[in-house]
This record gives structure tokens, C-alpha cells and sequence, in this order.
């Protein structure tokens, strides 16, 4: 039996409206970036005026000697070394966890996966007091070392060294006199390279989007992250209103790196939001 | 597999190294610990060291000597801040108030995207694509930046949306009463269906197709197959994503932070909880109310976590 022509034209006809919904704020900003400050307020904000798009680039660039790319840079940096510290702690966790028997291995197993569904923000103001106390806050490692660990990507990684790594294959290496850790970089660690991606994709996102942990952990502008930078121009926008153009322009902005990192790894992409739902 | 083959010679070369396989297990109980090891200290470095500090400091309270003029000093209160917290009203109803909210905004989003899951299932598969690429475009966009582009898209002087509304004769604002829960929801779901959506199309699709054939060949519409026949069998993954989702709606904090500059009037400092634990730990800067409170809330999450976990088992056994 085939769907009739009045049922193809309402789903369609509905798709198409979600699809307006979606897509129409983003319309908004790409439109918004090209204007100057008296038509952002005077024009219709769905269609262009005159265009100032160079100029708006140009003012998000030079602003306080462009602090604006320092924050993409620390972003970038963020995220890049903070997926990749992450995704290699998880992925030997993981495969210590799943390769080796050990007492008390079920309950760390347990204590892992309940950990893992903590909200990260609950954390946020425990850590603080801890890394203030210490001295460590205003400080790169300040946000590092809580994006090193990653419980959930400790449970992807065991996940994935329990179906990619045969038991046999490790014993052939041993009987070579392989060392253990041997094993693990050299055959475990290819094995285990999709997985690996899935973690780094999904930590990289993360990092990139999160706003509460620098928040309380960073006070110096230059070391904020995109997120954090808009925000305190969110803030000065409340006095100056020529605010406002930086901060749209500078949003379309960094949007740019994350889609061009998505589109790259477009192929995990997928698997990785399935994989994320389980958090 | 090469490295089964290889002669006995270059096996022998490291005889000091070499085990049988029996020991293996043995040796296991160090090798996988040193594997954890990173992961393990990072463990308590993160997790248990700042829940630990966080509950001894719950324990303390700032109290100035004299007649509040003198120094502050931390002194041990025991469950002071606890108890106050259980009596707390703002606190209280700032959960109450993030739950209520999720859970009307929850039901909303989830079934947009069941609705959007269930027109993909029946186009082409070239729309298919299409419509998906063009639905997970919310998704792709930073949280900060989907906040800041809907603060712009309700602000009383620069949106087109009231520009439109206004031209038409309807005059609204966007807070308010009732208006600034609908403006958050309309935030959260315009972020959450695309996501949600492909969750779902994900276990539509995990179906047996055999499951419609029976519904068709008695002559069932494609609208009762769905929801008839579809719906009923992915309740799971509902289930599941409203529960995470519910979770996170306990920690929202920076849509109502960002939207609080349009409408300062209608979210105030302790609109959620977590709103309430920045302003009293950075505003008020007492510290030690605020780890009490990130550490009951935590429970709370957890309490709920575990409530949903029971519910689900119980369903799906």
C-alpha cells in the first residue's frame, strides 16, 4: 500500500515547517553579522541592508588588540589537547579495565559508569574550591585536568576494547615477548582507532560548547575560551550598545571552527550522537 | 596471522620476558591497575577530592567576630548549613520550579521530534537526508551562541519577530509570567529536537520491517501504523532521553543567566538552582552554603537518576 498524495503533502508541508524553525535563527545571525548598529535596529531583521560585514569583521578582530582570535586560539587549544588527553586516558582505562582481571574490578567498573552520570556542572563548584585552595585556578590546567577525565569515555573505551581486541591476538604478542605496554601502543591502540576518534569527537564538542567550568575557574580575559568571550561581551553590551555587533558577528564566528571539525569527522558523527545519548 | 607463524627463535630471544599464558591472569592484577593508573589518580584528583573538600567545607560557616565589623572566621557548624537548606524556600523552589518546567518542556520537545522522526520514516530517502541535515543544524550550533542568538531574537528593540507581530497589530512581550517559561522552552526545544530526533529515527529504524507488514495487509493507514505500531515500540528510548533530559533541566544555568540581561525582572538570581549556587558562592561569596547546596542537588539528581533507572527496569523486564 502507498502512502496517498495528500499524505505526502502534509509531511512534507510539516518538514519543511520544522525545517524554517531550525534554520530561520540561524538565517537571523548570518544576516545580523552584515549589519551596522543603527540597522540591526531599524531594518527588518530577517532580510539585508546596506552591507558592513568587513567592517563587523574588522571590529571583532581588532577589538583589545584581538583578544577575539586569542579566544578562538584558546578554544582550539582547549579543546584539541583536552580531547586528545582525554581520549588516550579513557582509552587505556578502558582497555585496562575490559583486558585485565583484577580484584575489585566489577566495582570500579561501577563506580565509573555512576560517575559518569554526574552532571559535570554539580562538579564545577566542589573543583573550584579544591584548585583555589591550591592555587591552581586563572591557570591553563585549571580547566585541563577536569576535561582529562572523562568517566563516560573511560566506558566507551572499555566498550570498544572489549569487541575490538581479541584475547588472542595479545597472547600471540606476548609469546613475541611483547611487553604489555607494547601491546597496548602498538597493536591495542590501532584496533581501537574508530573508537578512539568517537571519543576525541565527542570531548571536542563538549569542550568547545562548555561555558560553566571556565566560568568559574578563569578570570583573565586573554585565557577565556569563544563561549566565555561572548559572554562578558554580553555583559558590556548592557552599557554600550555598539556592543552588539561584535557579539553577533563574533557568534557566526565561532561557529565556524566546530562546523568545519563536524564536517570533517562527519563520518563518526553519527555513531558519536548515539553514542553521547548513553551520557 | 603472521605473528603465529613466526619461528621459535625470535621467541627465545627474550626468554627472561617471556610467560605462559596461564600466568597471565596473575600479572593482570598490577598491568590493568598501571593501564587505570592516569585515569585513576585524575579520578580522585577531580571527583572524590572535591566532593570530599566540598562536604568538609559544608560543614563550616563564615561568622564575623564581634558585631560584624571584625574579621570573617570559618567555624565548624556540623549540619547547619544542611538544615538550613531543607528549610530553604528559594532553594527549594528553584528545583521545583526546573522540574515542573522540564518536564512540560520535555514532553514538548520529545514529541516534536517523535512527530519529525516518524514523517522522516515515511519520505524518500534522499529527502531523508535533506530534511536531517538541515533539522541537526540547531545541534551544530554552540549552546552560548543558540542562547545569544534567541536573546537577540525576543529583545524588545531588535527583534523581527515582534517587528512582525507589531506591523500585524499584535503587541507582546516575550517575559513575563507565563511568556518567560514559553520563551525559555522554545530555547531548550529549537536546541534538543534535531538531536532527539535522530535518537529516535535511530530505533525506528532498528525495528523489524515484518513488524508493519501484518498492520498493512489488514489495511491499516500509515498514521495508525505509527502510532500503533511504532510508537509503542520505541517507549525505551522516550523514556530514556526524557530522563537525561530532565536531568540536565536540573542543571540549567546558562540560558536563564544570559537571558536574565533582557528580562532581569522575570529570571531572577535564583531562578534555577544552579543560578542560586553561583550567586551565593560569587555574589554573596559564601562559600560554604554554596557546596552544601551543589551537594544536595546532587543527591536530589542522583534520587532522580535512580527513581527513573527503577521505573524503566521495571518496564522494560
Amino acid at each position: 500500500m502507498r502512502p496517498s498524495r495528500r499524505g505526502i503533502a502534509l509531511t512534507t508541508g510539516l518538514l519543511v515547517l520544522f525545517l524554517l524553525y531550525s534554520l530561520a535563527p540561524t538565517w537571523f545571525l548570518l544576516v545580523a553579522s552584515t549589519k551596522s548598529q543603527t540597522d540591526l535596529y531599524s531594518t527588518f531583521g530577517l532580510w539585508f541592508s546596506s552591507n558592513h560585514f568587513a567592517d563587523n569583521m574588522r571590529a571583532v578582530w581588532d577589538y583589545h588588540d584581538g583578544v577575539f582570535g586569542r579566544w578562538i586560539f584558546n578554544s582550539v587549544l582547549y579543546s584539541t589537547a583536552g580531547a586528545a588527553g582525554s581520549t588516550l586516558i579513557s582509552l587505556a582505562a578502558g582497555y585496562g579495565l575490559a583486558k585485565y582481571d583484577f580484584r575489585g574490578r566489577g566495582a570500579l567498573f561501577g563506580v565509573i559508569v555512576g560517575a559518569s552520570l554526574l552532571p559535570s556542572t554539580l562538579l564545577a563548584f566542589p573543583l573550584y574550591l579544591v584548585f583555589a585552595q591550591i592555587g591552581l585556578t586563572n591557570t591553563v590546567w585549571a580547566v585541563l585536568i577536569p576535561y582529562f577525565i572523562n568517566p563516560f569515555g573511560v566506558y566507551l573505551g572499555k566498550v570498544y576494547a572489549d569487541t575490538s581486541v581479541p584475547a588472542e591476538l595479545m597472547e600471540a604478542a606476548r609469546i613475541d615477548g611483547a611487553s604489555e605496554t607494547r601491546i597496548f601502543l602498538s597493536v591495542a591502540l590501532r584496533l581501537m582507532r574508530t573508537g578512539g576518534i568517537t571519543i576525541f569527537m565527542l570531548d571536542f564538542v563538549n569542550i568547545w560548547n562548555n561555558f560553566f567550568l571556565p566560568l568559574f575557574m578563569l578570570n583573565g580575559e586573554r585565557s577565556f575560551p569563544v563561549t566565555l568571550g561572548l559572554f562578558s561581551w554580553v555583559q558590556q553590551a548592557q552599557t554600550s550598545r555598539d556592543m552588539n555587533t561584535l557579539v553577533l558577528t563574533g557568534s557566526l564566528l565561532s561557529i565556524i571552527p566546530l562546523a568545519v571539525f563536524m564536517f570533517a569527522l562527519q563520518k563518526y558523527w553519527r555513531s558519536g550522537i548515539l553514542m553521547g545519548s548513553l551520557k | 596471522m603472521s605473528t603465529l607463524t613466526r619461528p621459535p627463535a625470535v621467541a627465545t630471544d627474550a626468554p627472561a620476558r617471556r610467560t605462559s599464558p596461564r600466568r597471565a591472569g596473575k600479572r593482570g592484577a598490577y598491568k590493568g591497575l598501571l593501564f587505570m593508573l592516569p585515569f585513576l589518580i585524575g579520578f580522585l584528583a577531580t571527583y572524590v577530592l572535591p566532593i570530599a573538600y566540598a562536604f568538609s567545607q559544608s560543614l563550616h560557616e563564615k561568622k564575623s567576630s564581634g558585631i560584624g565589623f571584625g574579621p570573617t572566621k570559618v567555624v565548624f557548624t556540623g549540619f547547619a548549613n544542611f538544615s538550613a537548606i531543607l528549610s530553604d524556600g528559594t532553594f527549594w523552589a528553584g528545583v521545583l520550579r526546573t522540574l515542573l518546567f522540564g518536564s512540560v518542556q520535555i514532553v514538548v520537545m520529545l514529541g516534536i521530534s517523535l512527530v519529525l522522526a516518524l514523517l522522516l520514516d515515511g519520505v524518500a530517502a534522499r529527502a531523508v537526508r535533506f530534511f536531517r541535515a538541515g533539522l541537526l543544524v540547531p545541534y551544530v550550533i554552540p549552546g552560548v551562541v543558540s542562547t545569544l542568538i534567541w536573546l537577540f531574537l525576543y529583545s524588545p528593540t531588535a527583534s523581527p519577530i515582534l517587528d512582525v507581530a507589531d506591523r500585524a497589530g499584535a503587541h507582546f512581550t516575550f517575559f513575563g509570567g507565563l511568556n518567560t517559561y514559553l520563551s525559555l522552552g522554545n530555547l531548550l526545544t529549537w536546541q534538543g529536537i534535531g538531536f532527539n530526533m535522530i535518537l529516535i529515527s535511530a530505533s525506528l529504524q532498528a525495528l523489524p520491517r515484518e513488524l508493519y507488514e501484518a498492520a498493512r495487509l489488514d489495511g491499516a493507514k500509515e498514521w495508525r501504523i505509527a502510532w500503533s505500531v511504532k510508537v509503542p515500540n520505541i517507549t525505551g528510548i522516550l523514556v530514556l532521553t526524557g530522563m537525561f533530559s530532565l536531568i540536565g533541566r536540573l542543571q540549567l544555568f546558562a540560558e536563564p543567566l544570559f537571558l536574565r540581561y533582557v528580562a532581569p525582572e522575570s529570571i531572577s538570581t535564583n531562578f534555577t538552582p544552579m543560578l542560586e549556587i553561583f550567586d551565593r558562592a560569587f555574589k554573596t561569596g559564601d562559600f560554604q552554603y554554596a557546596a552544601a547546596e551543589s551537594l544536595v542537588l546532587a543527591v536530589v539528581t542522583g534520587i532522580l537518576a535512580f527513581v527513573f533507572y527503577r521505573v524503566t527496569n521495571r518496564k522494560m523486564s
